[in-house]
């Protein structure tokens, strides 16, 4: 390829690739400096780009306070990976039946999980907080994590079919000729081989179950609730607290941002492998 | 290659999933058509009683249902158009050689991460009245002379939640349609280039017809998310000011926290079966493959 002229190289990829940058980190360079600048910067008449009195006065009144914001992060955490344990190991077996086996109803039963892509999160709401709330598990974390499922597995499932059928099926022949089942076949040789995908799939799932909102609300108290409603909680009658909110928000994203960048790559192999093979 | 004989063991291994689903999805989804048949209000225990489908025609003699239906198109029309050019325009920034590339790449996918509730909060403060980030550099740079308060008055709220969805969904095209163009072999660019094709007839009439299957399938799959969504308009205004932001999901999900669960059930039937057919020709495309 000829080398092109930097004026060219300027305009078409440096300046658009700039804007666009600036316009996607902007708002979490906003969110950071506004958690670490000091109450008087905040709510002045000028405002300041910059900072030159840094101060984590927001995040020391975070897990200080009444707002008890580790609860919730405690909260969070148990339900995103009780989410991530039930719906890997029933999609994981799933989508095996699905990528290896020709069965009556497979056809059926495939389109069943591609369907539950299309219900409306606010469709389940309702009937599910009715049948929650008469089995007793409203406000308690297993009620989150029985509603998380009801996106978490059918997407899982799509994912990790696709993951398999990339598999050679000559893996598990192998396997059969040296005298292993069928089921030890499965765990000796395509787990270990499927383990970067599962990986990825569970940090997806964490991130969503971490991330959830609409159900979160509607399904915890004030001991259940998970970060995303205690973010909210700070929005009180009384205006909003800015600084502990953007304190609370930049806590929330680090730890999925680091799993996001580990699992990145598999998981985007994986998300395109399913949408161009279905 | 798949294996033929008769046995059990395919159904034993997706009984959990299925079962799951059943109980979470299916049955769930039963009782609320059987609930958008009654007058089920919460408010009044006593009183839920059936009304065959005294709700969905209720439903289109709502003016606030039918306001909700023309902000939902423009959401999803807006919203997810401009994702769309932007995340494809950033796909193919991204797929150029240039240094730092891995970096940018991924820190250009964080707002994907971010929770909804999150973003709403965050683009709430930007665009805030008083001490909002964004009217500061609108009044430096002369666009404006004095201050917007962008989400309190009904003509920018609906705008300035757009925006923010908008914000929120490139990264994810970004994504999909990247990983497509890595897989667009260099060979054709190549013979184009001999051709003399012009970078816009490559792209017209290569790179797009390449990756036309994951165009297709990610516009999809965010349409419904972005019809979906609660949180982000919810955290933003709640559907105000005088429901100027007030999409289907959110009139559903303010219905459902009044209580008026009949009624609500009624509207997200709807929108279910309006999202249903949109996805009827990827249904048929992922078993023609199949086949």
């Amino acid at each position: 390829m000829k080398k092109e002229s930097f004026v060219k190289r300027f305009f078409t990829l440096y300046l658009p690739l700039l804007l666009l940058m600036l316009f996607i980190l902007f708002p979490f360079y906003w969110t950071f400096l506004t958690s670490i600048k000091p109450e008087n910067e905040l709510y002045g008449k000028i405002v300041r780009y910059w900072t030159a009195h840094p101060t984590f006065e927001a995040y020391k009144k975070l897990f200080t306070t009444t707002v008890n914001f580790l609860s919730a992060m405690k909260n969070s955490f148990i339900v995103a990976s009780l989410t991530t344990i039930v719906s890997l190991v029933t999609s994981t077996l799933a989508a095996y039946a699905f990528s290896r086996y020709q069965f009556k109803g497979r056809k059926l039963l495939m389109s069943i999980f591609l369907c539950n892509n299309m219900f409306p999160t606010v469709l389940l709401l309702i009937p599910l907080y009715i049948i929650m709330r008469k089995m007793g598990l409203l406000y308690k974390p297993a009620s989150l994590i029985l509603a998380y499922t009801t996106f978490t597995i059918p997407f899982s499932v799509w994912l990790l079919q696709g993951f398999i059928n990339d598999l050679p099926m000559s893996l598990e022949e192998a396997a059969l000729v040296d005298g292993c089942n069928r089921a030890t076949a499965f765990t000796k040789v395509i787990l270990p081989i499927l383990t970067p995908c599962l990986v990825a799939t569970g940090v997806y799932i964490f991130m969503q179950s971490w991330n959830e909102y609409t159900f979160a609300v509607m399904f915890t108290n004030n001991a259940t609730r998970t970060i995303p409603v205690a973010l909210k909680s700070l929005i009180g009658q009384l205006g909003v607290q800015w600084d502990l909110l953007t304190a609370g928000g930049i806590i929330t994203i680090i730890p999925v941002c680091i799993m996001f960048f580990f699992a990145q790559k598999r998981l985007v192999a994986g998300l395109t492998a399913g949408a161009v093979k279905g | 290659m798949t294996k033929k004989k008769k046995t059990f063991w395919p159904y034993l291994l997706v009984a959990p999933a299925v079962i799951v689903i059943i109980c979470v999805v299916f049955v769930p989804v039963i009782n609320a058509i059987a609930m958008s048949f009654q007058q089920y209000d919460l408010r009044r225990p006593k009183d839920i009683r059936w009304i065959g489908i005294e709700n969905y025609i209720a439903m289109f003699s709502d003016r606030q249902f039918l306001n909700s239906c023309v902000k939902t198109l423009l959401w999803v029309v807006f919203g997810v158009g401009f994702q769309f050019f932007l995340g494809f325009g950033l796909a193919l920034l991204l797929n150029r050689k240039f240094k730092g590339r891995g970096i940018v790449r991924a820190v250009s996918m964080i707002p994907w991460v971010t929770p909804g509730v999150l973003i709403g909060l965050m683009w709430r403060w930007i665009y805030d009245g008083n001490y909002g980030v964004l009217n500061d550099i609108l009044m430096k740079l002369h666009i404006i002379d004095k201050a917007v308060p962008f989400l309190s008055q009904k003509t920018t709220a609906f705008p300035s939640v757009i925006v923010t969805i908008i914000w929120q969904g490139i990264p994810f095209f970004a994504l999909m349609i990247l990983a497509a163009l890595q897989g667009v072999s260099e060979d054709l660019y190549e013979a184009a280039e001999m051709d003399g094709a012009t970078s816009w007839q490559k792209l017209t009439r290569i790179t797009i017809p390449s990756i036309k299957n994951t165009i297709f399938v990610t516009l999809l799959l965010r349409v419904i998310w972005v019809a979906n969504s609660v949180d982000v308009i919810f955290n933003m205004t709640e559907g105000g000011p005088a429901y100027s932001t007030q999409t289907l999901s959110v009139y559903v999900f303010n219905k459902a926290n009044a209580l008026n669960l009949g009624y609500a059930s009624a509207m997200a039937i709807f929108l279910a079966i309006v999202l249903g057919c949109a996805a009827i020709p990827y249904l048929r495309m992922t078993f023609k493959k199949e086949a």
